[in-house]
């Protein structure tokens, strides 16, 4: 499993191509960008002039994912005079099944049943245990079907040719992965047992060996079926598939065709009647069906061998398919069509009670003697016979290397883990087998806009390396609407991702900030905890006010609560929007309070005083004494405080629109002063 | 299996380099004619040139993306000697229809006397810093100090690195348990025998970058070079492009004691080697998770390995 694979296909990408040109490229999250160029060019010189040759570049890969790409990338650099020219890069992506729109709801559902395996119950031991895992199987399987359907549906109605032909594609593989779905159901999550092992393929067969139903349904629903020219051939199928009621029924109408037959007929009949099958309920033993079937075979014999059957070649070949006979059932390939199909007849007519262990000699006799080395096995029978082999791991990489994506051997490998079957086979990369699997998943899931949310669950239940993973995609997420970055920040902020939550929400607020929205840029950088971003965004607030003289985004200021204590700056934003709210509620003592605790208790910035003591003015100049004489002092000191450190440090811009107001001020506190002594040196009612 | 669109880039001469943004959504290609072009990925999946502008006096051999942390980001290098820092103004809205946006140059670089051959931005948490080399043989490490401010980039560090320097990777490696490391490739032509690929790591002691560790089997020129991902292993992976493609593993071994700010010796195994370009291997580059690696040679082939 550790060793390099087979060389992986080469892929040939579609544009012109050139001689010995070298590739220049950079992966992206979903795709990977080629261009061609020239390396270890010495300067800025204008190129020569380079043919178009039809040797095509490669894009080779090889390992694990057997993925290949070839890619051509054209360059035809300009001449000396300049004659223009076309470089072209060119985005190389995986064709990803994700991207096929009938394929969603596969990978929707199968999510939902994957979650639900994860949480289920593990105390149930035993027999319900199995019971339950047996039911998650045939729920998958039932998925696939119904996906199945769906595209058939979609390749029947469309009249695009090229989609057509996806489609049916895309319909064979989903059966392809059914079939084996279903027989590694069978083998290793239900581990049928010697006995019903034999009814369970045989139901597995008559399931997927489908390319006879057509010929059925023609001769069944026909006028005289008997008369049928392919009427031996149903009621052959119907043999080989074991469906004994279904051939004796056909059969009868051939008797009460044919006279002459009669007896035969009656004879073939009882045969059919009395063979013994295994049975689902314990009614008997292993060893009870085989004495009975010994014996049963037995009289088969007889009866072939006295020639009962000697006038009708079509009975007698079906008597001799009753014994087992291999050449007879041979003779009846093409109405098998698989390797498999004939395994099973084998097995119905030679040795019903097999053991799962035993089954592995004849699936590789069966494969041998159907292909006869005319044929080469496909990967589909590969996966087959290592499925009858038990060899788990073996179907499980076969299927990685065939199928284009993992959703199969994601899902399967997760299932067989559940069941215990798979021994922790270390693998050298640190993680077992079904957790490397499902990361490869669900990392492909991530390439596409809302698939990706599968997979953070997938991410959840790796236990080694799910988390790691998931902090490196899901940074990797465009956030294209803000609504899918809240979607991601709630998921990190679920998982307590702290590094992404501070991450996604600094490079929302820098976009917001880039692009002027001010209150937007805030609110994430206080969602990220980031001080110094919420001051400088806090300094650009109060810098659009001073220059436009009203506030932008209000909501966003006056409902800050708690989070104003981020940052110094902010804190000072949200107070003194504070004061604008009081001032403009007529609380002006409160709004006078406010405006003196911001300066005293050096809340605001020194750059923002005179503003302040500006906004102080209106208040000095009302009517009613608002500031008291304790308060005035105060004000008095911090103009001094200003005027003074400013003397040589502050070049105004305009002296005289400074100094003028400087006077004002201290004009206004001055009266102020006054009317406030006054005031507080009279004695009430007096 | 695999599926490809072809862009045409409209450069007038060779591209030298093609870059992706940290989301996949916008892509910079530079090139020969002296300009740099940005690329913006539409909803249902188009590209469209949405800038291009002439940014050095020669050819422009690397450009590369910022993290989107600090904004919408470019630094560029080429063989004018200097490396420049561009930032994207948001424009007027009549431009934005047209979907068309403006990079402006931030700041030039232009301590270099000879061709800047490489360009990389450090990893996020260590701030907003990059890192040029150049074909004199020199290191030079940048840093903004003020995120908000990208015009005030201050010289930090200079390495002198002794042989002409091709590529740089930074370790992206944000574990507090591991300093700043940097590995330098080198493509010296003349014949000898001296190790083609250098570790610095940072001391904090001595707050400067020293050599921790150079690799002596790597002789022939290297192209380039690239620290993986690291998704919580305690040694680092490597991959250099040179006449093939090898994939180191670097494991710290355990700092004495007594020497506690001293410089991590290391513990260098080479664990793969790949000659299927049979030829010069000129670029490599890791996934994100750091489990795929891709590399391109002179066969014309670009390879990925697991």
């Amino acid at each position: 499993m550790d060793e390099p694979d087979t060389e992986p296909p080469l892929v040939v990408v579609p544009g012109a191509d050139s001689s010995s040109r070298q590739l220049c490229f950079a992966w992206g999250p979903a795709e990977v960008l080629v261009c061609e160029t020239l390396f270890g060019r010495a300067g800025g010189s204008r190129s020569r002039c380079l043919s178009r040759s039809p040797c095509p570049f490669r894009f080779w890969g090889k390992g694990r994912a057997g993925a290949a790409a070839r890619a051509l990338t054209d360059s035809v650099a300009g001449t000396e005079d300049g004659a223009p020219t076309s470089s072209r890069v060119f985005v190389v992506r995986r064709d990803q099944d994700i991207y096929i729109q009938t394929l969603r709801k596969l990978f929707n559902e199968s999510h939902g049943i994957f979650m639900g395996l994860q949480r289920s119950e593990e105390e149930l031991a035993g027999k319900s245990r199995k019971a339950q895992l047996v039911q998650v199987s045939k729920n998958y399987r039932s998925v696939i079907r119904a996906c199945m359907e769906d595209m058939h549906q979609a390749a029947v109605s469309t009249r695009d040719p090229a989609l057509q032909a996806q489609y049916s594609t895309q319909v064979s593989i989903l059966s392809a992965m059914e079939l084996i779905w279903n027989l590694c159901e069978i083998l290793f999550v239900e581990a049928a047992t010697a006995g019903p092992l034999l009814l369970r393929l045989l139901d597995w067969v008559r399931l997927h060996v489908c390319d006879v139903d057509s010929m059925v349904r023609e001769v069944l629903s026909s006028e005289s079926p008997s008369k049928h020219k392919l009427f031996w051939n149903v009621v052959d199928i119907f043999v080989l598939q074991g469906r004994m009621d279904e051939a004796r029924h056909l059969l009868s109408k051939e008797a009460s065709a044919n006279p002459t037959s009669v007896n035969m007929y009656k004879i073939l009949d009882d045969l059919m009647k009395k063979m013994p099958v295994p049975s689902l309920s314990n009614t008997q033993t292993l060893t009870e069906l085989e004495l009975k079937w010994q014996h049963w075979h037995e009289e088969c014999q007889r009866y072939l061998q006295d020639g009962t059957f000697a006038s009708n070649p079509h009975m007698e070949s079906i008597c001799k398919i009753l014994l087992g006979d291999e050449d007879a059932i041979l003779e009846k390939k093409e109405l098998m069509t698989t390797w498999y199909h004939f395994l099973v007849t084998r097995l119905l007519y030679s040795h019903p009670t097999v053991k799962p262990m035993e089954l592995r000699f004849y699936a590789q006799s069966s494969m041998d003697l159907f292909l006869g080395g005319e044929s080469s096995p496909e990967p589909l029978d590969l996966i087959l016979m290592a499925a009858f082999e038990f060899e788990m791991h073996q179907v499980i990489k076969e299927c990685s290397i065939v199928l284009s994506n993992w959703w199969f051997v994601a899902h399967l490998t997760d299932l067989l883990d559940h069941c215990k079957l798979l021994q922790s086979h270390n693998l050298y990369f640190g993680s077992n087998m079904r957790e490397f699997l499902l990361l490869e998943y669900a990392s492909g899931l991530f390439s596409h806009h809302s698939l990706w949310q599968l997979g953070v669950d997938y991410f959840d239940h790796c236990p080694e390396y799910g988390r790691v993973y998931l902090e490196l995609h899901i940074e990797r997420i465009p956030l294209s609407t803000e609504q899918k970055a809240l979607k991601v920040l709630r998921i990190c902020e679920q998982r307590q991702m702290h590094e992404q939550v501070r991450s996604i929400c600094k490079i929302m607020a820098m976009k917001a900030l880039r692009n002027n929205r001010l209150g937007s840029a805030l609110s994430w950088s206080i969602r990220a905890k980031d001080a110094a971003f919420a001051t400088l965004i806090s300094d650009r607030f109060l810098k659009d006010y001073c220059e436009r003289g009203c506030f932008s985004d209000l909501d966003l200021i006056d409902n800050l609560g708690p989070s104003m204590l981020l940052s110094d700056r902010l804190t000072f934003l949200g107070k003194y929007r504070e004061f604008h709210r009081l001032y403009g509620e007529k609380r002006f003592p409160e709004a006078a309070r406010l405006l003196l605790t911001l300066m005293t208790a050096h809340i605001a910035p020194c750059s923002f005083w005179m503003t302040l003591l500006t906004d102080a003015l209106p208040l000095l100049e009302q009517k009613e004494v608002i500031f008291s004489a304790e308060q005035t002092y105060e004000l008095m000191r911090c103009l001094e405080d200003l005027t003074a450190g400013n003397s040589d440090k502050q070049k105004f811009q305009d002296d005289d629109i400074e100094t003028t107001k400087v006077e004002m001020l201290r004009l206004a506190l001055a009266r102020n002063l006054a009317r406030v002594i006054i005031k507080e040196g009279t004695v009430e009612g007096s | 299996m695999f599926v490809a669109r072809s862009i045409a880039a409209d450069h007038r001469d060779l591209i030298h380099d093609v870059s992706f943004d940290f989301h996949g959504r916008r892509m910079a290609t530079c090139s020969s004619d002296q300009s740099v072009k940005v690329w913006d990925k539409s909803e249902n999946g188009d590209w469209h040139c949405t800038a291009s502008w002439k940014t050095h006096s020669g050819s422009v051999w690397r450009v590369t993306w910022a993290h989107p942390e600090f904004g919408q980001v470019l630094a560029s290098c080429s063989f004018d000697r200097t490396a420049a820092v561009w930032e994207e103004i948001v424009g007027e809205s009549n431009d934005k229809l047209r979907g068309q946006s403006h990079w402006v140059k931030r700041t030039t670089l232009v301590d270099s006397r000879t061709s800047v051959t490489d360009v990389k931005f450090a990893p996020k948490h260590m701030g907003l810093m990059l890192a040029t080399c150049s074909a004199d043989g020199v290191v030079r490490i940048y840093e903004a100090p003020d995120v908000m401010n990208l015009s005030q980039w201050s010289l930090q560090h200079e390495i002198s690195c002794k042989l002409s320097c091709s590529c740089i990777s930074w370790n992206p490696s944000s574990s507090r348990a591991h300093s700043p490391m940097i590995a330098v490739g080198s493509d010296d032509n003349s014949p000898n025998i001296l190790a083609k690929v250098q570790i610095y790591e940072y001391n904090e002691n001595t707050r400067k970058y020293a050599k921790a560790e150079a690799l002596m089997t790597v002789t022939d020129p290297v192209h380039d070079i690239a620290f993986a991902p690291n998704l919580g292993r305690s040694f680092h992976i490597l991959a250099v492009a040179t006449k093939d493609v090898r994939i180191f593993t670097l494991k710290p071994l355990r700092k004495e004691l007594t020497s506690s700010g001293g410089l991590t010796k290391f513990e260098i195994h080479i664990v793969a080697q790949f000659d299927n370009h049979n030829s010069q291997v000129w670029r490599v580059s890791w996934n994100i998770t750091g489990t795929v690696l891709a590399s391109s040679g002179d066969d014309g082939c670009v390879r990925l390995w697991k």
